[in-house]
Parts: structure tokens; C-alpha cells; sequence
């Protein structure tokens, strides 16, 4: 079962209605404050401003101010008390600008959210949930355009999301906000204006499955988030080689579905990992490691990376662009894989 | 201003006219970087700080050239007042690499460290530890230099502004802190953030100096900074001012503003900093019409010489994407 399968062959009879990645989470953000009083969104202009990425806009009119509540501009305060809220029996959606400024925050996400059931012997659980704009490709250079989910990704005690699809955007919230634990929802920043269709009535998805977007034979190229693009661009270009590649969502960073990661390279025997992120420590390292522990013998060729540079983002495009994964680096790792691998 | 007409003039009428010049450079500065925005020309995240023009020229012309200042992504004002080239300034803006950072940064992080310019820091509330060190290591080693640090009325609700101002107060460091209240925070309105929206008295009550200063005057401005300044220099502990203004743009190149009327902004420009000096000039003698078009010209001209060397720099090569990471580079 995965998450595009609800949006996919399933539904057959809705009428399909066209939206973008940032209606589909305003209409997930409506859908879970109309089903559940206890949920409210929280978080820095969400509310007069409509949202920096104008993802809440429209809903203080909606819902008024106690349910879309304005905070200053006190990061570590309002997250925290997102966890207070949640411990309390409320339903929070946090909301913080972008991933640079969720570090005001760590200490609270780290000390608090992932660690209190574990150190009050489970009686705490934080069903809170945490969205946030990551990744770069805007020119902001240096202090608005990391992808730290890797680093959330480390921390036991917390989910981690990367809604790449529409059909994701729409329904990763809703299921997020049914678990006990708290869920952290990545959004690239470049994936507000992609535009689509969903049916009328979509909904919740798993968020516990990675998806393989396009199915392959030759070499498995793994991904998510931002990169979903990118990478299947990439796959295209390939298709034009002759070189049929499957295309794998993580959908999930933590945990990850090791079962549909390996269950792709077992049938395409080579893997390409694309993270925006930073090359050491990333959250492609993890993925090849598992491909090292779980896979290992279905490889034909070592697993290739690609990833972002590492330096801090400049800001000039032709060094922004040079900085992140882009589809000839993608096509250049898995032609190395396929023409390196045994055959 | 021409040497001529400075020697012409009494000495506190020729500074009034520098006044007046800096910020109509930062006004014109701005108002073309506006233009080229719309054309694609510069991208990225760009702060205007048009109508809070006062602050940053009343503050530096109260401060001197050994004097370290860090500033915001609201960074333009501040650095032309500090004296960065406007050439400087404008290849920043182009990321090109004749930038005061090289183009790495862009409009939010101009540095200039020969003039003790500490940068344009992005992080709202960030740069406040930062000055309190730099105050530190002043005062570690009989410094008798000043840091003014410039925030906004929105880094106030930051944990990291209340502990520089405990640190700062506790260990006696000479940093002037300079809160552009602009009554604003992105959308959201002082009011609606602040539980205590008299600024001057929170600062207060960590035992420094701190009041409130018309932001629009910029001889007002000159004048608190002068006063504070020279308390911190002496050895009186940071010092706090609260410098009331108003932003009349956007809070970035994208904002469909719906948080404040269209009234409240026409008022605040009945105030225009520019305007305010210009008029009393004028009306002083000291600074006739005609005077003030040339000056206007003559900035206009600096900005499209300025244009036209940025569109020609160089931009750095691809494969030097990874230098400036660590410092000295590794071979
Ligand atoms: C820690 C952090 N949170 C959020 C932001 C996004 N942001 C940038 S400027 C700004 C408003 C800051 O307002 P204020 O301090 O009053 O300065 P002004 O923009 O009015 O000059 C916000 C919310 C940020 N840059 N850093
Ligand atoms: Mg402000």
C-alpha cells in the first residue's frame, strides 16, 4: 500500500478538481480545524499576514483568531508550548517559517517533544504537529536555505514528513494529527506553486510508506521532498538512454520503509540517493547504509550519492544552482551505476 | 556635497546638508533597488528600509570610524550610513564578486569589516549575542570603542534579546542597542506581540539607560545617540534607545499587506525623515530647492555608475563554490 494509491487506481468515480501544493495544505489545514476543535494552528503571520508562504491565508477569517493564533516572534516559547498544549489534551499544528529559524527551536522539538514519553516512563506522549518550509532555490542565501530534515530525521521520538505530491500535501496532515507521537512536516519551498488535480474528496494517506513514483528495471533512483522533480526529470532524460528507472519517494525520514527501499533495489540491483541536504551525515548516508546492511548482495554496482555542496547557500544563482542536486548529476551517477554494475 | 558649498557654510548647517544627503542616498539607493527587483535584475529576499532613514544616519553620525556596528537583513540604510560604497553595496546586490561580501550574501548580508561592519544578519533577534561579544572583547582588552547593534521592534519577543540584555547590563559592556521600532513585525502588528509595548521600559528593567527617540527627526536621533555614545564610551554600561519609525514599504518584495490600512501609512508619511530635514533647510536658507535637486542628481548619478560597474563585475566561477567555508581555505 502507498500513499499515491489513494489518489491513484482507488478512486475512480470523484470528479478531479484542479489545486496546487499550497491549496491542498491550506485544505488539509481547514479539513483537520472543521473534524477536531482540539486542533489549532499556531505559528509567526499565520494569521493577519495570511502565512509567509501564504499557505494559512483565509483562514482567520474562517476559524478567528483563537484557532489561528498569531505568535511573536518567539520561536522556542511557541513551540514549546505547542508541547504543553499537546500534553493537555489539545491537537496543535505548529507552524514555523522555515527550517533555519526551527534551530531557535531545537532545544524544545530535541529536550522536550522527542524525549518526554521515553523519560516520564510513557506516561507523556506529544501529539503535536510540526510543519516547516526547508530547502533553497529561492536566492536566500545563507540563513533561509538549508534542508536540516536530516538532522530531524536523527532524532528517535519524532516522525519525519516530506509531502512531495499534492495527493501528500493533502493528506499527510490528517493522519499526522491521528498519531500519538510528534509528527515533523517538511515543505520545500520550490513545491508551493506546483499545480494539479486531486479528486474532490481527497483525503488522508499512510504516512509510514515510501512510493515508487515510476517504475524501473535498470537502477533505482531514491528520493524526496523537493527532489521528487528533479529526479524524475532525471528519469526521463535516462528513458531517452535506454536506461528504464525506477523512481522511489521516501515519503517518510524517519522511520524509514526500508521494505520498499530494498524491495526496489532487489529488483533494479543499482541506487542512486538524491538529497538536497548536506553531503556528510545526510540523510542519503542513512539510506546507503541500510542499502549496505539489507541489500548488500543485490547490488551490482556501490551505491552512488547526490547531494548538496557543502558550504552554506550563496547567494547568486549561477552558485545556488551549482550547489544543489540537479537532474546531469542524477543522470551522470546512475549512468555510472548501469555502465559500472556487472551484468 | 560639493567642497565649495561645505566651506561656505557653517559647520552645523554643512552637516545638517550630510544628513540629509546620506539618507537621500539610502532613499534613491533604494527606491532603484525596488525597480531593479521588478526587472529580475536582483532577486532574493530584499528589505527596504525606506521611511526609517533617520535612524541609521542620526545613529552613525553619533558614532566613529573605529566603532563596530551589526545591523539586520534590513541592512541597506545602515550600511551606506556607515559609509560602505555604494558601489560596494549595489555589486553586493548583483552577486557579483566587486560585493562587499563577494556576492555570497546578497541584500541581507552586507559585511564590511575594514569599517567594523559586522553584517546583516538574517536570524531575527541573531546578531544581538554577536555584538555583546564583540563589546566583550573590546572591554577585555581597554577598547574604548562602542557597539551599536541595530534590531527591530520584533527581535524583542526573542529569548535572545532579553539574554544580551541581561549579559550586556550584567557585565557592563559598551553596547548601544538600537531598537528600530517600526511598529511592525512583518504582519503582525507591536500590539498583538508584545505584552509590554513600551520597549524602553523592558530594556529599562534590566538597569541600563533606556528611552524612547522620535525616529522620523533625525537631528533627535543624532542627538540621543550622541548623549548614549558618550555614556557607553565613558564607561556607563549599555545603553538602550527605542528609535520610534515606520517602514512605508512592503515588509519584503512580497507582501500584499492586508495587516494595515493604507490611512495609517500615509500618515506616517506626512513625516518622511527626508521630507522633514529638506523642509527645514529650505526653510533655513540652508538648503534652497535647486540645492537639493543637485544633490538628488548628483546621487542618481553615483547609482547608475554604480548599475553599470555591477552589471559589468565578474561573478565568481563555479569551481569556486566550496571557498569561505573554513578559514584559512584548505588546499
Ligand atoms: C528567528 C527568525 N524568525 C522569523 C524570521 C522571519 N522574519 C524575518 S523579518 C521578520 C520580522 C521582524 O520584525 P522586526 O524585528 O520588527 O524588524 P523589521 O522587519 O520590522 O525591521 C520575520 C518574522 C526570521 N528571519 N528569523
Ligand atoms: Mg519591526
Amino acid at each position: 500500500m502507498t500513499g499515491t494509491e489513494v489518489t491513484g487506481t482507488e478512486v475512480t468515480s470523484t470528479e478531479m478538481v484542479k489545486t496546487t501544493y499550497r491549496e491542498a495544505m491550506r485544505d488539509a489545514i481547514r479539513e483537520a480545524l472543521q473534524r477536531d476543535d482540539r486542533v489549532f494552528l499556531m505559528g509567526e503571520d499565520v494569521g493577519r499576514y495570511g502565512g509567509c508562504f501564504a499557505v494559512s491565508l483565509g483562514l482567520l477569517a474562517e476559524f478567528g483568531p483563537e484557532r489561528i493564533r498569531d505568535t511573536p516572534l518567539s520561536e522556542s516559547a511557541f513551540v514549546g508550548a505547542g508541547i504543553g498544549a499537546a500534553l493537555a489534551g489539545m491537537r496543535p499544528i505548529v507552524e514555523i517559517m522555515t527550517v533555519n529559524f526551527s534551530l531557535l527551536a531545537l532545544d524544545q522539538i530535541m529536550n522536550n517533544a522527542a524525549t518526554l514519553l521515553h523519560m516520564s516512563g510513557g506516561q507523556c506522549n506529544v501529539p503535536l504537529v510540526i510543519r516547516m518550509t526547508t530547502g533553497a532555490g529561492r536566492q536566500v542565501a545563507a540563513q533561509h536555505s538549508h534542508s536540516l530534515e536530516g538532522w530531524y530525521a536523527h532524532i528517535p521520538g519524532i516522525r519525519v514528513l516530506a509531502p512531495a505530491t499534492l495527493a501528500d500535501a493533502r493528506g499527510m496532515l490528517w493522519t499526522a494529527l491521528q498519531d500519538p507521537d510528534p509528527v515533523l512536516i517538511f515543505e520545500h519551498g520550490s513545491l508551493y506553486n506546483m499545480p494539479g488535480t486531486l479528486p474532490a474528496d481527497a483525503g488522508a494517506v499512510d504516512i509510514r510508506s515510501a512510493a515508487v513514483r515510476r517504475a524501473g528495471t535498470d537502477v533505482s533512483l531514491i528520493t524526496y521532498g523537493g527532489t521528487l522533480g528533479t529526479t524524475c526529470a532525471a528519469a526521463d532524460a535516462l528513458a531517452g538512454d535506454g536506461i528504464d528507472a525506477e523512481v522511489v519517494d521516501l515519503r517518510s525520514l524517519r522511520p524509514l520503509d526500508d521494505e520498499t527501499i530494498s524491495g526496489s533495489v532487489a529488483r533494479t540491483h543499482r541506487a542512486v540517493v538524491v538529497d538536497e541536504g548536506w553531503r556528510t551525515g545526510s540523510l542519503a548516508a542513512e539510506v546507503c547504509a541500510r542499502l549496505m546492511e539489507q541489500a548488500f548482495w543485490d547490488l551490482d554496482a556501490p551505491a552512488e550519492r547526490v547531494c548538496g555542496a557543502e558550504v552554506p547557500m550563496p547567494y547568486p544563482r549561477h552558485l545556488e544552482e551549482a550547489a544543489l542536486p540537479r537532474a546531469e548529476a542524477i543522470v551522470a551517477a546512475a549512468r555510472r551505476a548501469v555502465g559500472g554494475g556487472l551484468t | 556635497m560639493s567642497t565649495a558649498a561645505a566651506k561656505a557654510l557653517q559647520p552645523r548647517a554643512a552637516h545638517q546638508r550630510d544628513l540629509l544627503r546620506q539618507m537621500l542616498a539610502i532613499r534613491r539607493f533604494e527606491d532603484t533597488c525596488a525597480e531593479l527587483y521588478s526587472a529580475g535584475e536582483i532577486r532574493g529576499f530584499v528589505h527596504l528600509y525606506i521611511g526609517e532613514e533617520a535612524v541609521a544616519v542620526g545613529v552613525s553620525a553619533a558614532l566613529t570610524a573605529d566603532d563596530s556596528i551589526v545591523s539586520t537583513y534590513r541592512d541597506h540604510g545602515h550600511a551606506l550610513a556607515r559609509g560602505l560604497p555604494l558601489d560596494s553595496v549595489m555589486a553586493e546586490m548583483y552577486g557579483k564578486t566587486t560585493g562587499c561580501s563577494r556576492g555570497r550574501g546578497g541584500s541581507m548580508h552586507l559585511f564590511d569589516v575594514s569599517r567594523r561592519f559586522y553584517g546583516g544578519n538574517a536570524i531575527v533577534g541573531g546578531g544581538l549575542p554577536l555584538a555583546v561579544g564583540i563589546a566583550l572583547a573590546d572591554k577585555l582588552r581597554g577598547d574604548s570603542r562602542v557597539t551599536a547593534c541595530f534590531f527591530g521592534d520584533g527581535a524583542v519577543a526573542e529569548g535572545e534579546f532579553h539574554e544580551c540584555m541581561n549579559l550586556a547590563a550584567l557585565w557592563d559592556l559598551p553596547v548601544l542597542f538600537c531598537c528600530e521600532n517600526n511598529l511592525y513585525a512583518m504582519g503582525t502588528a507591536l500590539v498583538r506581540a508584545q505584552a509590554q509595548t513600551d520597549l524602553a521600559l523592558r530594556a529599562g528593567s534590566y538597569g541600563m539607560p533606556a528611552w524612547p527617540v522620535d525616529g522620523m527627526d533625525v537631528l533627535a536621533v543624532e542627538h540621543a545617540a550622541r548623549s548614549a555614545v558618550g555614556a557607553v564610551r565613558a564607561g556607563g554600561g549599555p545603553h538602550f534607545l527605542e528609535l520610534r519609525t515606520y517602514r512605508f514599504r512592503a515588509h519584503s518584495m512580497y507582501d500584499p499587506e492586508l495587516y494595515r490600512d493604507k490611512s495609517e501609512v500615509q500618515e506616517w508619511k506626512k513625516r518622511d525623515p527626508v521630507a522633514l530635514l529638506a523642509g527645514r533647510l529650505r526653510d533655513s536658507g540652508e538648503c534652497t530647492d535647486a540645492e537639493f535637486q543637485a544633490m538628488s542628481d548628483e546621487l542618481t548619478a553615483e547609482i547608475d555608475a554604480a548599475i553599470a560597474a555591477a552589471r559589468a563585475a565578474p561573478v565568481e566561477p563555479v569551481a569556486d563554490l566550496t571557498r569561505f567555508v573554513y578559514h584559512p581555505e584548505p588546499k
